[in-house]
């Protein structure tokens, strides 16, 4: 299988470690990935807020340039998916916007039919595409007693239903399982952690990471595992101010959920990403994987 | 609900929102049922609520709403939208009020509007952008003091890789560049 690849702006530094673990994990499967050439910024949340027009034209550009041999796009970033996603939905409904979206684009010699390509989110590729048998077949360092935190995030659980439940979202929890975690059933696994926020306003930043944290503590979380790279710098970057300011004392590892996958996989820590993490998530996955840590296929 | 005929009726900036938002048109089925304010992880910091505001707009209190910090608390998390038993695309309606405040210069309350010109200023220049939660260029040039207090986190994502001065360029940014301004251009769409 062979999907155009849409790392997204986070994937390059902040969150190399998702983009290495979401490599690692898809040659196991053989998920092709090509990255799509000379891909723009999807704009985040920051263009929508400003010109809507350029917005879906940016966002466009990416469909655009997805190589016409390709009918599927996947992201990493739950912002990116929803920005793409968003954008040839919008196309489809709206025919006068998605002929403006197209002369706009054709001022750079581009055009976008809208449906052409299928927007994907990385986890729709494992748990759909590749699924719980070869999941389960791969499985060489079970992740028993491990218990991990799923963290959905808003992007890619809302605003459309169809591909999972937008209030209590499965599929994470499901492949999470699959790869022998004990997985946490807290009330929070939809919540929002503030995106943009800690740059605009911390108090309404922290009270929602302090959210989050308090109850993956309460459930006596591992670790959180997570899908959106705001999400992750959020949580792990932002803990010990989150700390400082409510005077807690949370010290739980937020890493991405193509980590704790590879990590069942056999695969390299460090080619995994670990160590990114400000929180340290090495000491508690040594901790409990004691007796797979010793075998020799890590 | 609204009735047909209210629309009519000088609810000039009622259209003014539904015009500019994809969707808009199921703000007239609004039932003010409250949904969307008791969905929202930030209602308590709203100024107004998500139904408030609905009911202002309603009513035509423009300046009013585009002054207030509602839209600017908003993140984005969609909750109301797929609870609404109306189908209005609340969401979408926030980034419409953010867009009118910004364009009017009634944006108060918020660091949000610099916050998002810094953004997308880098990302038409390169064609990339800065990490968004770490902007570190938008505290540089805005809010120097607080890059102060970012200090040691700057400095632990630096040492671990996951900070980079400046973003990558694009190769085409020409083509990029010709068609943001084919959009600017083209603007005053939905
Ligand atoms: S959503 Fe974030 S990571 Fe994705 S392209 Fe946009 S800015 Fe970059
Ligand atoms: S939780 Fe925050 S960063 Fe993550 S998807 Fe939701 S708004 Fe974005
Ligand atoms: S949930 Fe929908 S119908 Fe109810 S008040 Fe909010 S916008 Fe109106
Ligand atoms: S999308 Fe905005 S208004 Fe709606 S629930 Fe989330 S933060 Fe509140």
């Amino acid at each position: 299988m062979k999907y155009a690849y849409y790392p997204g702006c986070s994937l390059e530094c902040n969150a190399a470690a998702y983009d290495w673990s979401v490599r690692a994990v898809a040659e196991v499967f053989g998920l092709e990935l090509p990255e799509i050439d000379d891909w723009n910024c999807c704009g985040a949340t920051e263009y929508f807020s400003q010109d809507e027009l350029t917005a879906c034209a940016v966002i466009a550009r990416n469909l655009a340039l997805v190589d016409p041999q390709l009918d599927q796009v996947v992201a990493p970033c739950a912002a990116c998916y929803l920005n793409l996603a968003k954008v040839d939905r919008l196309m489809a409904e709206d025919p006068k916007m998605g002929q403006k979206i197209n002369e706009a684009l054709s001022a750079g010699g581009l055009h976008y039919t809208p449906g052409r390509v299928r927007v994907r989110h990385f986890l729709e590729l494992l748990h759909s595409d590749v699924g719980e048998e070869r999941i389960r077949q791969k499985v060489v360092r079970p992740l028993t007693g491990l218990r991990v935190a799923p963290y959905y995030g808003c992007q890619w659980v809302r605003p459309f239903k169809e591909i999972d439940n937008p209030e209590y979202p499965m599929k994470l929890d499901e492949l999470l399982s699959w790869v022998g975690a004990e997985v946490i059933d807290y009330p929070v696994k939809a919540h929002c952690c503030g995106g943009h926020m800690t740059q605009i306003s911390e108090p309404q930043a922290f009270e929602l990471i302090r959210r989050l944290l308090y109850s993956a503590e309460e459930y006596k979380a591992d670790l959180i595992a997570c899908m959106c790279p705001m999400c992750q710098l959020n949580l792990d970057a932002y803990q010990s101010r989150v700390n400082g300011y409510f005077n807690t004392n949370f010290k739980i590892p937020i890493v991405y959920f193509t980590q704790v996958v590879g990590l069942a996989l056999g695969l390299d820590m460090h080619r995994l990403g670990f160590g990114k993490e400000i929180v340290a998530a090495r000491p508690v996955l040594e901790a409990k994987l004691q007796a797979q840590a010793a075998a020799p296929q890590s | 609900m609204i009735a047909p005929g209210h629309t009519q009726r000088g609810a000039a900036f009622l259209h003014e929102v539904i015009s500019q938002t994809p969707g808009g048109e199921r703000l007239l089925h609004c039932l003010q049922c409250g949904s969307c304010g008791g969905s929202c992880p930030n209602g308590a910091d709203m100024q107004y609520t998500p139904r408030t505001i609905f009911a202002m707009i309603q009513a035509d209190q423009r300046e009013a709403v585009l002054s207030s910090n509602t839209m600017w608390v908003c993140v984005s998390c969609y909750f109301c939208t797929t609870r609404c038993p109306q189908k209005v695309p609340i969401t979408e309606i926030m980034y419409t009020l953010k867009r009118l405040a910004i364009r009017d210069g009634l944006a108060r309350h918020t660091d949000a509007p610099a916050l998002a010109k810094t953004f997308t200023d880098l990302l038409d220049r390169y064609g990339r952008s800065f990490e968004l939660g770490l902007a570190s260029r938008f505290y540089l040039f805005n809010k120097p003091w607080a890059m102060l207090k970012m200090g040691p986190l700057g400095l632990s994502m630096f040492t671990r890789g996951r900070m980079a001065l400046t973003p990558t360029k694009i190769k085409r940014i020409d083509q990029l560049q010709a068609i943001i301004q084919k959009a600017r251009e083209l603007g005053g769409a939905k």
